[in-house]
């Protein structure tokens, strides 16, 4: 190895030194490897990186590989939460409830290595069989066969049903 | 209109035309029989007599005629979906009136019927043709703008006034909210009326809302709806509406109750010239036969 080499490597792993004490971009990459299928949710609210899963519907028996990072360093957030997972891409439905969860969420589907579709995630302004109405006298909650539907006003989501107002912990009534 | 499901979902046009011509067939009987070939179905899961009485009456009025569809009676529709009992008997009729426990149930039904849906009633829900019916009486005093308009009672569980204080909100009234602590608005109520842009002024003493108001709309606290059940005999008495207490009242203003009372006014209120509870009630022939005619006609 020649001087140069050795200065170089030197060199790289001074700029990763200083990445990680700052904090900066490098750090995600440290912690979670690009994948090479699969969909990278990236930006989530900080600490919701696990509600993610569950809306997803991933438990500890599922199948696919998932990498989680939770209170990375960001730029733009303070902090955020990142998720990949690899070999599956998400459907509509389940990008709305991420993004009740996490508004700010972007979603970047990965094929062989490239990022093909970089969307960021939208509050629709109606939510069809997404989130369960925890009011017991709602039609729906009597086991016709309707979905669920509600009206997204800013954070708040109204049953179209019965008027229910959802204001606080919007998670725990994803369906 | 196809359905009349909730007030709020109606324009206020709409609702203008249908008191209009509610005001018409009060003034002439509508001629010959305009809903002849029709048939009204009626479908109560829970029981009233009174709204299934009227709506019956005003059809057979108009020269139609009604099937009773049975509801929390009839064995055949116990364990059956709501929607699928609307998928069978939309082919029997030519209009439902829908009378069911729990929310959402009118709209529920559109969703499966061919033929329109009247909403009697849901659960703790609308009752919107009661709305008509109140809105009606008020108009025949003054026109609606601007009034200042009292709501008594339990407004938590109280249908009548949800109803009724969306539909207000459309004509710009000032709803004063009179009623006992934990029996006012529920939020989503107050923050939906919040959004209408209506205008919301809670009182929890009936004297002090009195002097301010137009029209005073009464309607029944149950007991076993009371908070705090050992303080409600006190608490019931005064919000009792009496001679003495209207002597306070302007002049003009107007007592309503969507009837049956049990002692929240008293009778001797009932010769006052403010009382137009009775008034009320016969009104509602004329408006659903109005509803009848937008949905079929
Ligand atoms: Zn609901």
């Amino acid at each position: 190895m020649n001087k140069i080499d050795v200065d170089q490597m030197e060199n790289q792993k001074k700029t990763a030194f200083k990445n990680i004490q700052s904090g900066s971009k490098y750090q995600a990459g440290l912690v979670i490897r690009p994948i090479e299928n699969g969909t990278v949710i990236d930006h989530i609210t900080a600490g919701e990186a696990l509600n993610v899963l569950r809306i997803l519907g991933i438990t500890g028996s599922t199948v696919e590989r998932i990498s989680v990072a939770t209170n990375v360093i960001s730029k733009e957030m303070g902090q955020k939460d990142l998720v990949k997972i690899e070999n599956r891409e998400l459907a509509q439905q389940e990008v709305d409830r991420i993004a009740l969860i996490a508004p700010q969420a972007s979603i970047n589907i990965v094929r062989n290595c490239v990022v093909i579709e970089k969307s960021v995630v939208s509050n629709p302004e109606e939510l069809v069989g997404v989130v369960k109405c925890p009011n017991p006298c709602c039609i729906t909650n009597a086991n016709e066969p309707v979905s669920t539907k509600f009206y997204v006003r800013q954070s708040v989501l109204i049953c179209s049903y019965c008027d229910w107002h959802i204001e606080k912990n919007i998670h725990s009534y994803i369906l | 209109m196809k359905h009349f499901i909730s007030i709020q979902s109606i324009p206020r046009e709409s609702i203008d035309k249908l008191l209009d011509r509610a005001e018409q067939i009060a003034r002439h009987r509508p001629t010959g029989r305009p809903l002849s070939e029709k048939i009204l179905g009626l479908l109560f899961f829970e029981p009233s007599t009174r709204t299934r009485m009227s709506f019956e009456s005003s059809m057979l009025r108009l020269g139609g005629q009604c099937l009773n569809l049975g509801g929390a009676e009839s064995s055949v529709m116990k364990g059956e979906t709501l929607a699928d009992t609307i998928r069978v008997v939309d082919g029997y009729v030519d209009a439902i009136v829908l009378r069911h426990p729990r929310i959402g149930a009118a709209q529920l039904s559109t969703e499966f019927s061919s033929v329109p849906i009247i909403n009697a009633g849901d659960g703790a829900g609308q009752h919107p043709s009661q709305t008509l019916i109140d809105l009606y009486t008020i108009r025949q005093s003054f026109p609606l703008d601007g009034l200042d308009v009292g709501l008594l009672g339990d407004l938590h569980y109280g249908r009548t006034t949800h109803s009724l204080a969306y539909a207000l909100a459309k004509y710009g009234v000032t709803i004063h909210t009179i009623s006992p602590k934990g029996l006012g608005f529920p939020l989503s109520v107050k923050r939906s009326l919040t959004r209408f842009g209506a205008c919301v002024v809670e009182h929890e003493s009936i004297k002090e809302a009195l002097p301010h108001l137009d029209v005073l709309y009464v309607t029944r606290i149950q007991r076993e709806r009371f908070p705090d059940p050992a303080s409600h005999y006190d608490t019931l008495h005064s919000y009792r509406i009496t001679p003495e207490l209207l002597s306070n009242a302007q002049k003009h203003l107007i007592v309503l109750h969507p009837l049956p009372r049990i002692d929240e006014i008293d009778p001797g209120v009932d010769v006052l010239p403010h009382a137009k509870y009775f008034e009320q009630a016969k009104n509602g022939i004329p408006v659903r036969m109005a509803l009848l005619l937008g949905v079929m006609k």
